[in-house]
């Protein structure tokens, strides 16, 4: 939760605001390999990223668009498993604070029986700073929100274009880091255009005095512009960056792609802050 | 219908125990709160007279009540009675026409302007396109590219009826799959669509509603039994996939402790797992299935150590997913339902058995029903009813094929067949 102060107690919720406006960068764990994924992190923190989400492979992810279920099909016939997966976060040292974005069953699976808290003592282990779930709601969030306020995790829920009113209201009233703001209907995927609900969602939020990031569809520094200049913290960006890795002819230049197209987002993002003669993000 | 009756303690706030729920993403909560109000006013009230209509158009265009038959041939093969309850004869063939027609009638209801639905085997799939065409709503169809292929007949109705298949390439091509393609489309077009889901499966209030609608069958045979044999069954057989047919069958008697039910699964080729690979040769979720949460609910499933599902198998596209019915989960966790499994080649030889005796070619799901009652008919008691949920015609080829690979006792010369 916020108060308003400069003291934050989420790690995530300092790293928008102090980074404002804040570059959230998404990539799957395991495409390609547990390796590569190191290297491209590493990209996308020199590239300017303020948080950085990494996906743990679900087999059956009803969220996402064709480009990261592709991704998230390669990371699993790579063999990446919840153990390969903490072991990369244990080894990597990034200047921003990282996420991991999962479904509900990979978190009740880690131990020995259904349970989250196993699952969200080996991430404060590992040193991640919050839990993205996109087939948790609000409703059913009780056991896990639980388990991360005890562990120091943020847990982040998303806001979506057909969240109004009362369920609004009790979400908000739970955010903890940031408030994900899906900015259209739909699953995750890279668009040509930024769509007027995102205006909408924000403009319905814009009375709530927490970070909001926005994703779903966000692709070049053109839409991060216009996102930030329509009141959001942040903006989230996926498929983009996955359709590079899938892309590339080799590990080495989906690196160089990541880092350079993090830094024109985190520029188009500045650019709609107002920042327009903002300086590079610094160099290692 | 069991609305009437008082409402379970299991079947609260949407969970069965600790199974059902709505894990699902957060676009669709709005829609699931929208649902639930309908079905409560709707289904249960009565508001608008709902449920009269339902059950016209259930008996003028849907033929029932489907008979309870007595299978005379079957009933002297095993020396006691066995009745076989018809839904083979609902128009379309199976029993989905029940859950698809009281959907589409209440998408109708809520004001939605477009369907679309998920299947398997076809038979859900035709159901609802054959219900979007009588009450004039635009339907699209997701089915798994495997399933496409094995069930040729009911693409060909579905489009017939006027409905879009849209075969989904997606791992191994079957319901799991088809399910996350119909989701997916759901979350775009949330607003307008309603989501006709084919079992008792996904979040709240699906399980519960379809179960509901579903329900006819057990009521239906707990009326016909008293009047044919003048007491209930010692046992009532079904076979599960999803568990619609199941829970509908079963749900008349959950409170008769004196009725056996016995949810006759999907055994395929083996009962064992290879979790390094994957795949589970068999569909049989609740005999060997651990809890987790799949397609919105929390419920048993077949799954690696990891979480990840694993891809099941049937002979039957039927009963081939990794998940089944929260409720039928919870079911069997308290002892009320016993969980069983038979095999491809006893359901083969169920299939074949039937339509020689009795002149009734059941579906595939249908048969593994039959597979176990010649198995176990010895502990089933002196009066047992066997749910027929459809008809096998959308079967033939596959079990043409699949008759000829193996030696079965109870099938024709397959060569005759030939040319």
């Amino acid at each position: 939760m916020t108060d308003g102060s400069e003291s934050y107690d989420s790690d995530v919720e300092a790293a928008i605001r102090e980074n404002h406006p804040a570059l959230i960068t998404y990539i799957t764990a395991g495409d390609r390999s547990l390796e590569d994924t190191k290297a491209y992190v590493e990209a996308l923190d020199r590239g300017g990223s303020d948080l950085i989400e990494l996906g743990l492979p679900f087999s059956e992810p009803i969220a996402e668009g064709p480009t990261i279920q592709a991704a998230i099909n390669r990371a699993l016939e790579a063999g990446t498993t919840p153990q390969g997966f903490f072991e990369l976060v244990d080894d990597l040292e990034t200047e921003a604070p990282l996420l991991v974005m999962t479904y509900y069953n990979m978190i009740l699976q880690y131990g020995s029986e259904p349970d989250v808290r196993p699952f969200v003592e080996r991430a404060a282990e590992a040193g991640l700073a919050g839990i993205i779930v996109p087939d948790l709601p609000a409703e059913e969030a009780d056991p896990l929100r639980r388990a991360c306020d005890d562990h120091g995790l943020d847990l982040v829920f998303i806001i979506a274009p057909t969240t109004e009113g009362e369920r609004l209201e009790a979400i908000m009233s739970q955010v903890s880091g940031f408030a994900y703001v899906q900015a259209r209907l739909g699953t995750t995927g890279a668009r040509a255009n930024v769509s007027t609900a995102t205006h909408d969602s924000l403009a319905r939020l814009s009375e709530y005095d927490v970070p909001k990031a926005v994703g779903f569809g966000v692709s070049e520094g053109d839409h991060a512009a216009e996102i930030v200049e329509a009141g959001a913290d942040g903006v989230i960006v996926g498929s983009a960056l996955v359709d590079i890795i899938a892309s590339s002819e080799t590990p080495d230049a989906a690196v160089d792609e990541l880092e350079a197209t993090a830094r024109e987002l985190k520029r188009g993002a500045r650019r709609g802050a107002g920042e327009e003669d903002a300086p590079e993000p610094e160099q290692p | 219908m069991s609305t009437e009756r008082e409402r379970d303690d299991h079947d609260s706030g949407g969970t069965f125990g600790d199974y059902g729920g709505q894990y699902v993403p957060e676009a669709l909560m709005p829609a699931l709160q929208e649902l639930e109000d309908a079905y409560e006013r709707y289904v249960l009230e009565n508001e608008d007279g709902f449920m009269d209509e339902f059950r016209e158009r259930m008996h003028d265009f849907g033929g029932r009540p489907t008979p309870l038959q007595r299978a005379d041939r079957l009933s002297e093969r095993y020396d006691r009675e066995i009745y076989l309850k018809r839904e083979d004869l609902v128009h379309g063939g199976a029993h989905k026409l029940n859950n698809a027609l009281g959907q589409v009638l209440l998408a109708k209801y809520m004001g939605k302007e477009r369907i679309i639905a998920e299947t398997g085997a076809g038979q859900h799939g035709t159901a609802t396109a054959m219900a979007a065409a009588h009450l004039d709503m635009p339907c699209e169809i997701y089915m798994g590219r495997t399933d496409v292929n094995r069930q040729r007949p009911n693409v060909y109705r579905m489009r017939m009826n006027g409905a879009e298949v849209n075969p989904v390439e997606a791992g191994s091509g079957t319901l799991k799959e088809a399910i996350n393609e119909t989701m997916r489309d759901w979350a775009t077009t949330v607003e307008r669509t309603h989501y006709v889901i084919g079992s008792v499966v996904g979040p709240h209030p699906f399980p519960q509603m379809v179960r509901d609608f579903q329900s006819v069958i057990g009521d239906e045979i707990r009326e016909q039994v008293q009047e044919k044999a003048g007491r209930l069954p010692d046992s009532v057989v079904a076979c599960a996939g999803g568990g619609s047919n199941t829970m509908g069958t079963f749900h008349a008697f959950v409170p008769d402790s004196e009725v056996d039910l016995y949810a006759v699964e999907a055994g395929g080729s083996s009962l064992e797992i290879d979790e390094a690979s994957g795949v589970a040769p068999n569909s049989a979720t609740l005999s060997t299935g651990t809890d987790g949460v799949l397609h919105g609910a929390m419920t048993k499933l077949l799954q690696s150590g990891d979480g990840q599902i694993m891809e099941s198998h049937s002979v039957s596209a039927g009963l081939d997913y990794a998940g089944v019915g929260p409720e039928l989960s919870h079911l069997v966790d308290t002892g009320r339902v016993t969980p069983a499994s038979v095999d491809d080649e006893d359901a083969l030889n169920g299939f074949h058995r039937l339509s020689r005796l009795e002149g009734i070619i059941p579906a595939l799901e249908s048969s593994h029903a039959l597979g176990y009652l010649e198995k176990r008919y010895e502990d089933l008691g002196e009066l047992v009813v066997v749910n027929v949920s459809g008809r096998g015609d959308k079967d033939l080829e596959t079990v043409l094929e699949e008759t000829e690979k193996r030696d079965l006792a109870a099938a024709p010369e397959v060569e005759v067949f030939d040319g």
